[in-house]
C-alpha cells in the first residue's frame, strides 16, 4: 500500500528551484533512503513533506489523501514523525517530558501520555537520563531523543534527518540498531543521510536528488554503478 | 505497558513545606504588620503578583514576552469602574470584564503572533503605547482627568472596607491571588502547560510533534489578559480611582514583566516573589525620597535586573531550590 505520493514537487526561492519536479512513492512498512550531495534538496523535501514549508508546486498525498501544503501539526496528528538535522529538543525539559509532550498528541490525559512516554523512553534507551534537562545532554543523546520524541507521537511515517551524522562509530551502531528496531514495529521509514555505509545497511531503496532533481530510484547496488549518481558526487 | 522500568522522580516534600511556609506567612503578615504603610505594601504585592502570574501564562511559560499587559490591566480598571457605576457589584464585573480583557488579547494577539522573539515585544510594547496615546482622548474614559469609583457603603459585596485597617483589603487580594494561582494550576497541569512550554522551548519543534502553535498562543493570551484584568478590577477597588497614567502607563507594563522575570518567569512562585520585591521596594523609594522617588524605583528596576542576570537568570525563587538541588 502506498503510504506517503509525491508527484511533481517543487519548491522554487526565487529563480533556484532547490526541490525541482519531483516524483517518487513510499510504500508502508519500508525503509528508504533519500541521499545527494550537499545542496540537492534533501532537507528541503523533507520539509514539504512534514509540512515546515510550502511547496510551489506539485502534489503530495499521504495514506491516498491529498495534504499538499499541509501545516506541521496536521501532518504529526496524520501520523507523520519527523526530526531536525540541527537538534531541536524542548531544552528546559527534561527527557521524560519531551516524550510526554509528544505523547499527548495521542494521549489526551497526563496518566496515560505519561506511561507512553516511559515506555519509549525505555524503547529508545534513553532510562539513564530520563529526568535530566535535555538542553544538558551530549549531541548523541540528544539526537536519540529527538529520534525518541518523534516515536512518542505514534507515527505511521518517520522522516529522520541525519540522526547518524556526528556519531561516534559506538553510537552510530546503537543508532542503527535502534532505526532497525522502530522499522521492526512497521514504522514506514524515510531517511536523509550522508554516511553511505549506513544508508546501504539500512535502506533496500535509494531516491537520489542531485540539484534539486531527481536522478536515481532504486536499489543500492544500482545506485553506486549509475553514472548519473557517481557523476553527481564525484563530478563528471 | 509492563517490564518498563523508568525511574520515579523522588517527590520533594520541600516544595510542600515550602507552600505551607508561605501561606503561614501570608496569612499573619497583616496581623503582625498592623501598620497602614506596611499592609498597604502587602495589598499592592498581592495584587500585582496576580497580575505577573497572567503575564506569567504568556510570558513564563509559552515565552512570549509581553510588555502591554497595562493594556489588559487598564481594561480591568475602567471595566470595572464603568460597571460599578452603572450599579454593578465589583465581584460580578470581574468575571466579565476578564472576558473582555481575554478578548481584547485575542485581537491583540492576531496580527503580533506572527512575529517572533524580541519582535512579538516591539509590537506589544507599540500596542501598549497606542493605548496610552489614544486614551487620554476618549471622553466616556473620563479622557486625562480620568473615572472615580462612586463611594459604596463598606462592606464584603461591595469591595469597599475601611480605609483605617487595611487588612480587609489584604485579605480579599489574598483570596483572589489563591484562586487566581489555582485558575493557573488547573489551567496549566495537563496538555495545554506541556503544549506551552514547548512553544517556548522551540515553536518548530512544538508543530513537528502536534502542537497546534497559533490556537495555543491564542489559548495562553486569553488567559494571561483575563487574569491580568482581575488584578485591574480589584486594584480600581483599592485605589477608587483610574486615569491613563496609572491603568495603562508603559512603566505598568514593564512592572508587570519585572515582577514575573525577578521572581522567576515559569515558575509557580515567581510572581508572588518578585511582587513583594518589586512593591516594596518601589513603595519605600517613592516614601523616602518623595517626589524624587518616581525615576529611582525605575533605576533600581534596572539595578533588579542586573542583580537577577548575575546571580540566577532563571529568577530569585531558583535560589530557594538551590541548597536541596541534587547533584547528578
Amino acid at each position: 500500500m502506498t503510504l506517503l505520493s509525491v508527484s511533481g514537487l517543487t519548491k522554487r526561492f526565487g529563480g533556484l528551484a532547490a526541490v525541482d519536479e519531483v516524483s517518487f512513492d513510499v510504500e508502508e512498512g519500508t525503509v528508504t533512503g533519500l541521499i545527494g550531495p550537499n545542496g540537492a534538496g534533501k532537507s528541503t523535501l523533507f520539509s514539504m513533506i512534514a509540512g515546515a514549508q510550502r511547496p510551489t508546486s506539485g502534489r503530495l498525498l499521504f495514506d491516498g489523501r491529498e495534504v499538499t501544503g499541509w501545516q506541521p501539526h496536521q501532518a504529526a496528528a496524520a501520523g507523520v514523525g519527523r526530526t531536525f538535522q540541527l537538534m531541536r529538543v524542548f531544552g528546559s525539559m527534561t527527557v521524560l517530558e519531551n516524550l510526554r509532550t509528544a505523547a499527548y498528541l495521542r494521549h489526551r490525559s497526563k496518566p496515560a501520555a505519561r506511561s507512553h512516554a516511559a515506555e519509549i523512553c525505555a524503547f529508545a534507551g534513553l532510562e539513564e537520563v530520563a529526568h535530566r534537562p535535555a538542553a544538558t545532554l551530549t549531541g548523541a543523546t540528544k539526537k536519540r531523543l529527538e529520534l525518541a520524541r518523534a516515536l512518542a507521537t505514534s507515527p505511521r511515517l518517520l522522516l529522520l534527518d541525519e540522526v547518524l551524522s556526528g556519531l561516534t562509530p559506538t553510537e552510530t551502531a546503537a543508532a542503527i540498531e535502534l532505526i532497525g528496531s522502530v522499522h521492526g514495529q512497521g514504522i514506514t521509514i524515510v531517511l536523509v543521510e550522508h554516511v553511505m555505509q549506513v544508508v546501504m545497511s539500512l535502506c533496500p531503496r535509494l531516491v537520489v536528488l542531485d540539484f534539486g532533481k531527481l536522478i536515481f530510484d532504486g536499489s543500492p547496488e544500482d545506485a553506486v554503478r549509475d553514472h548519473a549518481v557517481l557523476d553527481a558526487y564525484l563530478g563528471a | 505497558m509492563s517490564g518498563v522500568e523508568v525511574p520515579a522522580k523522588s517527590v520533594r516534600w520541600g516544595r510542600y513545606a515550602g507552600l505551607v511556609v508561605v501561606a503561614l506567612v501570608l496569612l499573619v503578615y497583616p496581623l503582625v504588620l498592623e501598620t497602614s504603610f506596611l499592609q498597604t505594601i502587602g495589598v499592592l504585592a498581592l495584587t500585582m503578583a496576580i497580575a505577573a502570574t497572567g503575564w506569567n501564562v504568556l510570558g513564563g511559560y509559552a515565552g512570549q514576552i509581553s510588555f502591554g499587559h497595562a493594556v489588559f490591566f487598564g481594561t480591568g480598571m475602567y471595566g470595572t469602574t464603568l460597571l460599578v457605576t452603572a450599579g454593578w457589584s465589583p465581584w460580578l464585573t470581574m468575571v466579565p470584564i476578564a472576558l473582555l480583557a481575554a478578548l481584547f488579547g485575542v485581537l491583540i494577539g492576531l496580527p503580533t503572533f506572527r512575529l517572533r522573539g524580541h519582535y512579538f515585544s516591539i509590537a506589544t510594547l507599540a500596542i501598549g503605547m497606542m493605548v496610552m496615546s489614544v486614551l487620554p482622548n476618549v471622553k466616556p474614559l473620563g479622557a486625562t482627568d480620568g473615572l472615580s469609583v462612586p463611594f459604596l457603603d463598606e462592606g464584603f459585596w461591595n469591595l469597599t472596607f475601611s480605609l483605617r485597617d487595611k487588612s480587609a483589603y489584604y485579605y480579599t487580594a489574598l483570596g483572589l491571588f489563591a484562586v487566581a494561582t489555582l485558575v493557573t494550576w488547573l489551567f496549566l497541569r495537563g496538555r495545554t502547560g506541556s503544549y506551552l512550554e514547548a512553544i517556548r522551548d522551540d515553536e518548530f519543534a512544538a508543530a513537528a510533534v502536534g502542537v497546534p502553535v497559533w490556537r495555543y498562543k491564542m489559548y495562553a493570551v486569553a488567559m494571561s489578559a483575563a487574569l491580568t484584568s482581575v488584578a485591574g478590577s480589584f486594584h480600581v477597588m483599592f485605589v477608587t480611582f483610574v486615569d491613563p497614567a496609572s491603568s495603562s502607563d508603559l512603566s505598568l507594563s514593564t512592572a508587570i514583566a519585572l515582577i514575573a522575570v525577578v521572581g522567576g518567569a515559569g515558575s509557580r512562585w515567581g510572581p508572588l516573589l518578585g511582587a513583594w520585591l518589586v512593591i516594596a521596594l518601589q513603595e519605600y523609594t517613592r516614601t523616602y525620597l518623595s517626589a524624587t522617588g518616581r525615576t529611582v524605583d525605575l533605576m533600581m528596576f534596572g539595578a533588579l535586573i542586573i542583580l537577577v542576570v548575575l546571580v540566577d537568570p532563571r529568577g530569585l525563587v531558583h535560589l530557594a531550590g538551590r541548597p536541596f538541588a541534587r547533584r547528578s
